[in-house]
């Protein structure tokens, strides 16, 4: 993929702000915004990667994946680029991880409208160090990424949600790898994916129900809480806790957070490394993103 | 100042875990690679804040310091230059807290990675990734090298395992990257340390993942009379939907060499033999397994032996695992190389690698994590002979390129160090570099944590630190 306009929109100088499709925040008003190129560039299945630029609909990656029978850990909706700047998993991370282990290389247009390499083709690098998880969740402050190498994942050979009133500890504790446990303080669904005489044998251990799917997940606030705290949250309001990882999809916005000021500081280095004159997503502070 | 730097050391260690004298310094002037370096003394701290102590007498007299774990890095990330600190964490052993619901686990750096599996086995739990040298590198080894191992096929390498980490940062002050929660705000400063070679600070405590014993396993044994027909099964197993737990192939060197070592009734007649296991639920696991043979079948597979109990299965696995061992029944020295190639490339790179070696009248031998890529030629030599290291460097310059021509990268798992500096460019651009540089100076812009390795002809932090963001304009 050329990126070589891109970055040339990008330019050098004038504030400039990343415009996906809008779905997890959209660019900062009266900046100038840019958008990254789009489109699959090659899928190779027997490899499980897949290039892409960041301006690719998520909808469209996954139809090219799904002719493979192939998928990625990223949540649906909006544009690749969007997704990984705001580095948020789906409600089947405890399955599949999170957002950021599923990039393999990254190029993007730094502040003076290079083009950069990080990371590499292969699913398997330590060579140097890892600049796509530092850009994965950077709400494009550090640079605007333009295509990306991705790991694919084989789709589940079948899947089934079920419900239970089981503890969810005892849920996480006995089951095999559940692809996603969802708990609103009294009831749990349950997600397994395998072959079917595994998922219903597992179902049948702990007495699961099949059929109804996730509820709604509250839209109030996004809360990031230590798994092992998940019980606190019981009186708090309604909410869906995802099991074994931590999210919890809350009606109430979510509490503030202490800052460390080492923390606040390695974030104001790293911002000055990497663009200078403040030019990328001006205004926008990943410390408190929303 | 030695005199005066050994004084403030042991004023905030003690007597006994400093080590100023020539024995040590011999001793820890190298790690598992055949680099060497130099350091000016040896400090053995117990505990966070002692790290931090020290961190700020090397800072206090301006030099530089390495971390070291078990030593058992080979690509020289560990060596000290000119006369650095070591700060070996081999005294941190502990592991601080477990929680078993949510499988995770606080421990300090010096754990040793099959320890940690061994102690929280009852816990029906282990630590995933599984090095060859699992039996005495250390967590903090691998969270520096970002370590992978035959399982990390499926279950991904070090990074996906580490949920936080306590370090030192290198101006001595202490803070803890990522955190229990899953989305910790700002950057994924955990994500950047793992693997950074020790050059962005000390990690004094790892927060890691625990991962799920399998309730079923099945280990199987093909082998070909064509390397390209093993490579070929490799890349249709994937391609067919199934990421196997590991993938390994061995050549029939290795397998020769190995056989001859362990007597496992292993094929050495044949070209190349695949070990590959699947695990997971019953029903599943048969699916796989029938799968496999057929797709191996079509590959023109000469047999399969599939483990029939748990001592076979082991058995097996000793014979890839004691492959480095049974190595100086050929010659006395080795050198082993890490690279990784896309899958598609593995039967032209080995044809490759095989050419290299005959031209530089070598010997090789591969044995290696297949179903990622991550090839590891073994180069066998006697070092008595003049100018063979020659050689034997050549060579492995020269596999490096086929490989990163091939598409791959310089380093699938043992890391770049000094060993790899240099390839840098490679595969990253000096504008790829300097982005590398420019994160490495936000942590360590005094660059005393780990200085030399990674990045090649280090540019000075110096030159951008001038720049500033205008106030208001981010934070």
């Amino acid at each position: 993929m050329d990126l070589s306009e891109f970055a040339e929109e990008i330019g050098s100088d004038d504030p400039v702000t990343i415009a996906g499709l809008g779905t997890r925040g959209g660019p900062v008003d009266d900046v100038r915004p840019v958008m990254a190129p789009g489109g699959v560039e090659w899928f190779r299945p027997d490899e499980m990667i897949v290039c892409c630029g960041a301006g690719t609909p998520l909808d469209e990656l996954e139809d090219a994946l799904a002719i493979h029978r192939q998928t990625v850990a990223i949540p649906p909706f909006g544009t690749v680029g969007g997704a990984l700047a705001v580095g948020r998993s789906g409600i089947r991370r405890l399955g599949y991880g999170p957002v950021r282990d599923t990039v393999l290389q990254v190029r993007y247009v730094d502040a003076s409208g290079r083009i950069v390499k990080a990371g590499g083709p292969t699913v398997k690098n330590v060579s140097g160090f890892d600049l796509c998880r530092l850009l994965v969740g950077s709400h494009g402050t550090l640079g605007f990424v333009g295509d990306v190498i991705l790991r694919t994942r084989p789709m589940g050979r079948f899947e089934q949600w079920f419900t239970t009133t089981t503890d969810p500890d005892v849920l996480l504790r006995q089951l095999y790898r559940p692809t996603s446990i969802l708990w609103d303080g009294e009831r749990s669904w349950v997600l397994l994916e395998g072959h079917p005489d595994d998922v219903r044998a597992q179902a049948a251990a702990l007495g699961l129900v099949a059929g109804d799917l996730p509820p709604a997940l509250p839209k109030g606030g996004r809360w990031s809480v230590d798994p092992a705290q998940l019980r606190s949250l019981v009186g708090t309001g309604r909410f869906v806790a995802e099991i074994g990882v931590g999210i919890v999809h809350h009606e109430q916005p979510a509490p503030a957070r202490p800052r460390d000021p080492a923390i606040v500081e390695l974030h104001r280095r790293i911002k000055a490394r990497f663009d200078p004159t403040g030019r990328l997503n001006p205004g926008v502070d990943v410390l408190a993103a929303p | 100042m030695t005199d005066r730097l050994v004084t403030d050391l042991v004023d905030v260690l003690d007597r006994r875990r400093v080590h100023a004298g020539g024995s040590h310094r011999a001793l820890y002037r190298r790690d598992a690679s055949n680099m060497e370096g130099s350091t000016s003394v040896v400090c053995l701290p117990e505990t966070t804040d002692e790290v931090a102590a020290c961190v700020r007498v090397a800072n206090r007299h301006g030099v530089a310091f390495v971390a070291r774990g078990s030593g058992t890095g080979l690509a020289g990330g560990a060596v000290p230059l000119d006369d650095s600190i070591v700060i070996s964490l081999t005294r941190m052993t502990g592991v601080v807290s477990v929680d078993e619901i949510n499988r995770r686990a606080w421990v300090q750096p010096g754990v040793l990675n099959l320890d940690l599996s061994n102690q929280l086995e009852h816990l029906g739990v282990h630590f995933a990734p599984d090095p060859s040298s699992q039996q005495t590198c250390s967590i903090g080894g691998n969270v520096a090298n970002n370590s992978g191992g035959p399982h990390c096929l499926a279950e991904g390498v070090t990074n996906s395992h580490v949920l936080a980490l306590k370090v030192v940062l290198p101006d001595g002050t202490v803070t803890v990257l990522g955190g229990d929660d899953p989305e910790p705000d700002g950057y994924d400063l955990r994500g950047v340390f793992v693997g950074s070679e020790g050059m962005l600070g000390i990690a004094t405590e790892v927060c890691v993942k625990l991962t799920q014993n399998y309730p079923a396993v099945r280990t199987m044994l093909m082998d070909f009379a064509a390397v390209a027909d093993g490579a070929a099964t490799v890349s249709s197993i994937i391609a067919d939907g199934m990421v196997p737990a590991a993938i390994e192939m061995m050549d029939q060197l290795c397998l020769q060499a190995v056989e001859a070592y362990i007597h496992a009734g292993l094929p050495v007649d044949s070209a190349a033999a695949l070990l590959v296991e699947v695990v997971g639920l019953p029903n599943d696991l048969e699916a796989q397994v029938e799968r496999i043979v057929e797709i191996a079948g079509m590959h023109r597979v000469s047999s399969i032996r599939i483990a029939q109990d748990e001592a076979e299965r082991a058995l097996l696995w000793k014979g890839r695992k004691s492959a480095f061992g049974a190595i100086a029944n050929i010659q006395p020295d080795y050198y082993l190389h890490d690279t990784v190639v896309p899958r598609s490339q593995l039967p032209v790179v080995l044809e490759q690698i095989y050419e290299i070696a005959r031209r530089h009248d070598l010997q090789v031998l591969n044995v290696f994590h297949a179903g990622d890529g991550n090839l590891h030629p073994l180069l066998v030599y006697d070092a008595r002979v003049p100018g063979t290291i020659d050689r034997v460097h050549e060579a492995g310059r020269e596999i490096v390129q086929a490989s990163v021509d091939a598409g791959g990268v310089l380093t699938g798992e043992h890391g770049i160090g000094l060993e790899k500096r240099d390839y840098m460019g490679l595969m990253f651009s000096d504008v790829d570099l300097a982005a590398q540089n420019a994160l490495r100076c936000a942590f360590d812009p005094e660059m005393r944590s780990n200085p030399g390795k990674v990045l090649p002809n280090p540019a000075t932090c110096a030159e951008i630190n001038a720049v500033r963001v205008p106030e208001g304009a981010w934070i």
